[in-house]
C-alpha cells in the first residue's frame, strides 16, 4: 500500500518536478557556472571571479544597482501607501454589495498585458499625448512638455503595475479585521491616526509583508516598464543584464549580474522580514 | 440622587425601518440598569447611540447633565464592552488595559500603577504580560471590564458580554459582575436577551420590544406586576389563557374560558363585561392538590403529560381535562409530590391574586 502511494505521489508530482528541474534549476546552475568563467589573456575560458570584480570596479554598474534597489523600495512603499486606503475603503467603508464590483474594477486593467498598459500610459504622457493636448487647449501650458523618460514617470508606471499585488493581500487581511476592534479603540479614546498605527497596521502586517515582498521582487526584476517609461535614462539594473546578454553578447558577465540581482532581492527581503519580525514560512501561508 | 444618564425621546431610523422608537429613561448614579429584549428589538442600536458610535435620528442623550449631541465616542465619558469583547489581539493584557490611559497621555508610572490596581481589582494580578489568546473566557471578560473601568467612565455600557460563555461560567460571571459593580460603584447599563441575567443583576430593568420600552421597573415588579402581555410572557415563564370577562366587582372579575371554565382573578384596571382578555399564570402560582379547606382558589383537574425534572426548577407538563392546551406547573422538590406519575389526574388550584389579566388587542 505504502509504495503505491509513493508511486502515485511521484506520478502526479512529476510534471512539477520536471518543470522545476529542467526550466529553473538546471539553467540556473548553468548560469551560475557561466558567471564564474571568464576569458584569460589567451582567449580561453577559465574559472575566475573577474565578472564580479568588474561590477565593483565600474561605478556605472554598482550605481545602477543601488539606484534600482532604492527605487524598488520607494515603489514598494508608495504602492503600500496608496493600496492601504483603497483596501480599507473596499473592505470597511463601502456597502458590501459593491465590494465585489470594486475589486473587479481593480482587476480589470490586469486582464490586458503589461505592455499594452504601459503603452497606454505613453499615449497619455508623451509630448504629443493626451494630457499635453488638453493642457495646451486649456491654456495652462504654452509649450508641450515631455513627461515621459523621467524618474517620476517611471516610478508612476511601476507603482501602477504593482498595485494589484499589494491590494489583494491587504484586502484579505483587512477583511479579517473585526470592526469592533476599531470601534473599541475609538471608544477608548483613540483618534484616527492611533487606530491606524496601533490597530489596523499591526493587524495587517502579514498582508503588508507578503504584498511588499511580491511588489519589491516584481519591481526589481521589471524590464519593460523602466525601459519604456524611463527610457535610456532609467538606468534599471535589468537593462544592464539585457545589454550584457544581447548587446555585448557577454553571457558570462550577464549571468554574474543576474546572480547579483538575485542576491540583492534575497538580502532586502530577508532584511524586511527581520525588521517586521516575521518568518518567511508564516508569510507564505 | 444624581442622574448619570438621561435619554429623552431617542429615535433611530434606518431608511424605512425604525430601530429605536422614542425611548426615554434615566439612570441614577451607581445603579445597575438593564435593557432586556429579544434579538432585533433595537437594544444594541440604543447602546451604540449612548456610546456615540451611532447618532440618533431625533432625541437627546445627556450624561451628567451634559448633552452628547455631536460628541464623538473618543470624547464621551462612557465606555462600551462589546459583545465579543474586542480585546486587541496584537497587544498583551497590560497594553490592552493601558490603551485608554495612553490615549489620555498620562504619565508612564501612573499608567503602570493604575493598570496594576485595576487588574488586582478584577482578580487578575500579574497578568500584565499574558497574551490575549492565553486567557480563558472568564479572564478575557474581566480584562475587557478592567480596560474600561480603568478609565473611570461615568457610565459603563455592556453589550451582552456574557453571551459567548458557557452556562456554568455565565452563572458565575453574573454573580461576579454584580459584586464588581457594587464594589466599584460605577453606573452600569447592561443589555441582554437573557431575562435571568437582567433579573439577577439589575436594580432596574427596561423591557424593550420592537424599538420601544414596554416597562421600566424593578426585577420584582416586572415579574409580579407585568404591565403588558409582552412583559408577562418574556419575563419568566407564563401559561396563557384566553377568555371573556363575565362579571366583575371592584377589583376582581370572573373570566370564562372557551372551554367553559370560570376563573376568578384580580384586575389591575377595570374591564367591562364582554371584554376579550388574555390571562397569564406563573407556573409557581399553580398549587398541586391544594388543601380542600381553602375556599378562595380556582380549581380544576389536569392530566399529567410528563414530568420535567430540573432540580429546583422542576415542572409538570399537564393538560386540563376539558381543554386542548399545555400548562407548566411548578413541582416543588420537597419529595412531597414524588407519587405523581405520568397520566395521573391531579387537582390544581390557584389564587385570584396571582392571575395577570390583559385585554386582548
Amino acid at each position: 500500500m505504502k509504495s503505491q502511494y509513493r508511486w502515485g505521489l511521484l506520478f502526479f508530482l512529476s510534471p512539477v518536478l520536471l518543470w522545476l528541474v529542467l526550466l529553473i534549476v538546471l539553467p540556473q546552475i548553468d548560469l551560475l557556472i557561466m558567471s564564474f568563467r571568464a576569458e584569460n589573456d589567451f582567449g580561453e575560458l577559465v574559472w575566475s571571479v573577474s565578472n564580479y570584480l568588474i561590477f565593483f570596479r565600474e561605478p556605472i554598474y554598482w550605481l545602477t544597482f543601488v539606484r534600482t534597489a532604492v527605487y524598488s523600495i520607494l515603489v514598494t512603499f508608495l504602492t503600500f501607501v496608496i493600496a492601504l486606503p483603497i483596501a480599507f475603503y473596499i473592505t470597511k467603508v463601502v456597502n458590501p454589495r459593491f465590494q465585489g464590483f470594486l475589486t473587479l474594477l481593480l482587476l480589470l486593467p490586469f486582464w490586458v498585458s503589461e505592455l499594452v498598459r504601459v503603452y497606454g500610459w505613453m499615449i497619455l504622457l508623451r509630448e504629443t499625448g493626451v494630457i499635453n493636448h488638453f493642457l495646451l487647449k486649456l491654456g495652462i501650458l504654452n509649450q508641450p512638455i515631455e513627461m515621459l523618460y523621467r524618474d517620476a514617470t517611471m516610478v508612476l508606471g511601476l507603482v501602477y503595475t504593482s498595485m494589484l499585488f499589494m491590494v489583494v493581500p491587504l484586502l484579505s487581511v483587512l477583511d479579517s479585521l473585526d470592526n469592533s476592534l476599531i470601534e473599541a479603540a475609538y471608544d477608548l479614546g483613540a483618534n484616527m491616526w492611533t487606530i491606524l498605527f496601533k490597530i489596523i497596521i499591526p493587524h495587517a502586517t502579514p498582508g503588508i509583508v507578503s504584498g511588499s515582498i511580491v511588489v519589491f521582487m516584481l519591481t526589481l526584476g521589471n524590464y519593460l516598464t523602466p525601459n519604456l517609461m524611463g527610457g535610456k535614462n532609467s538606468l534599471w539594473f535589468t537593462e544592464q543584464i539585457y545589454n550584457q546578454f544581447i548587446a555585448s553578447f557577454n553571457w558570462n558577465q550577464g549571468s554574474a549580474f543576474g546572480f547579483l540581482l538575485l542576491f540583492l532581492s534575497s538580502i532586502v527581503v530577508w532584511l524586511g522580514l527581520k525588521l517586521s519580525r516575521r518568518s518567511l514560512r508564516k508569510v507564505v501561508q | 440622587m444624581q442622574i448619570d444618564l438621561s435619554v429623552q425621546k431617542v429615535t433611530k431610523r434606518f431608511q424605512d425601518f425604525t430601530a429605536v422608537d422614542s425611548v426615554s429613561f434615566e439612570v441614577q448614579t451607581g445603579r445597575f440598569f438593564s435593557i432586556l429584549g429579544p434579538s432585533g428589538c433595537g437594544k444594541t442600536t440604543l447602546l451604540r447611540m449612548i456610546a456615540g458610535l451611532t447618532e440618533p435620528t431625533t432625541g437627546a442623550i445627556e450624561i451628567r447633565g451634559k448633552s452628547m449631541a455631536g460628541i464623538p465616542p473618543n470624547k464621551r465619558p462612557v465606555n462600551l464592552i462589546f459583545q465579543h469583547l474586542a480585546l486587541f489581539p496584537m497587544m498583551n493584557v497590560g497594553e490592552n488595559v493601558a490603551f485608554g490611559l495612553q490615549r489620555r497621555g498620562e504619565n508612564k508610572t501612573v499608567i503602570r500603577e493604575k493598570v496594576h490596581a485595576i487588574l488586582e481589582r478584577v482578580d487578575l494580578s500579574g497578568f500584565e504580560d499574558k497574551k490575549i489568546d492565553q486567557l480563558s473566557g472568564g479572564q478575557k471578560q474581566r480584562v475587557a471590564i478592567a480596560r474600561c473601568l480603568v478609565l473611570e467612565p461615568t457610565v459603563l455600557l455592556l453589550d451582552e458580554p456574557l453571551g459567548a460563555l458557557d452556562l456554568k461560567l455565565r452563572e458565575q460571571m453574573k454573580v461576579e459582575l454584580k459584586k464588581l459593580q457594587a464594589k466599584v460603584g460605577t453606573t452600569f447599563v447592561y443589555i441582554t436577551h437573557d431575562q435571568s441575567e437582567a433579573l439577577v443583576m439589575s436594580d432596574a430593568v427596561a423591557v424593550m420590544n420592537h424599538g420601544e420600552f414596554e416597562q421600566i421597573d424593578t426585577p420584582q415588579n416586572l415579574y409580579a406586576q407585568p404591565r403588558t402581555p409582552f412583559v408577562a410572557q418574556f419575563v419568566g415563564d407564563s401559561n396563557a389563557w384566553s377568555g371573556t370577562v363575565r362579571q366583575r366587582t371592584e377589583s376582581t372579575a370572573e373570566i370564562e374560558t372557551p372551554e367553559g371554565a370560570i376563573f376568578r382573578t384580580k384586575l389591575e384596571k377595570t374591564l367591562e363585561p364582554g371584554t376579550e382578555v388574555d390571562l397569564f399564570l406563573r407556573p409557581e402560582a399553580m398549587l398541586i392538590q391544594p388543601d380542600p379547606s381553602i375556599a378562595s382558589l380556582n380549581r380544576f383537574t389536569v392530566v399529567v403529560k410528563s414530568i420535567l425534572f430540573d432540580g429546583a426548577n422542576s415542572r409538570l407538563l399537564a393538560n386540563p381535562l376539558d381543554a386542548d392546551k399545555e400548562l407548566l406547573v411548578a413541582l416543588p422538590q420537597n419529595r412531597q409530590y414524588d407519587y405523581i406519575q405520568v397520566n395521573d389526574k391531579v387537582e390544581i388550584g390557584w389564587d385570584k391574586q396571582s392571575g395577570i389579566c390583559f385585554p386582548k388587542k
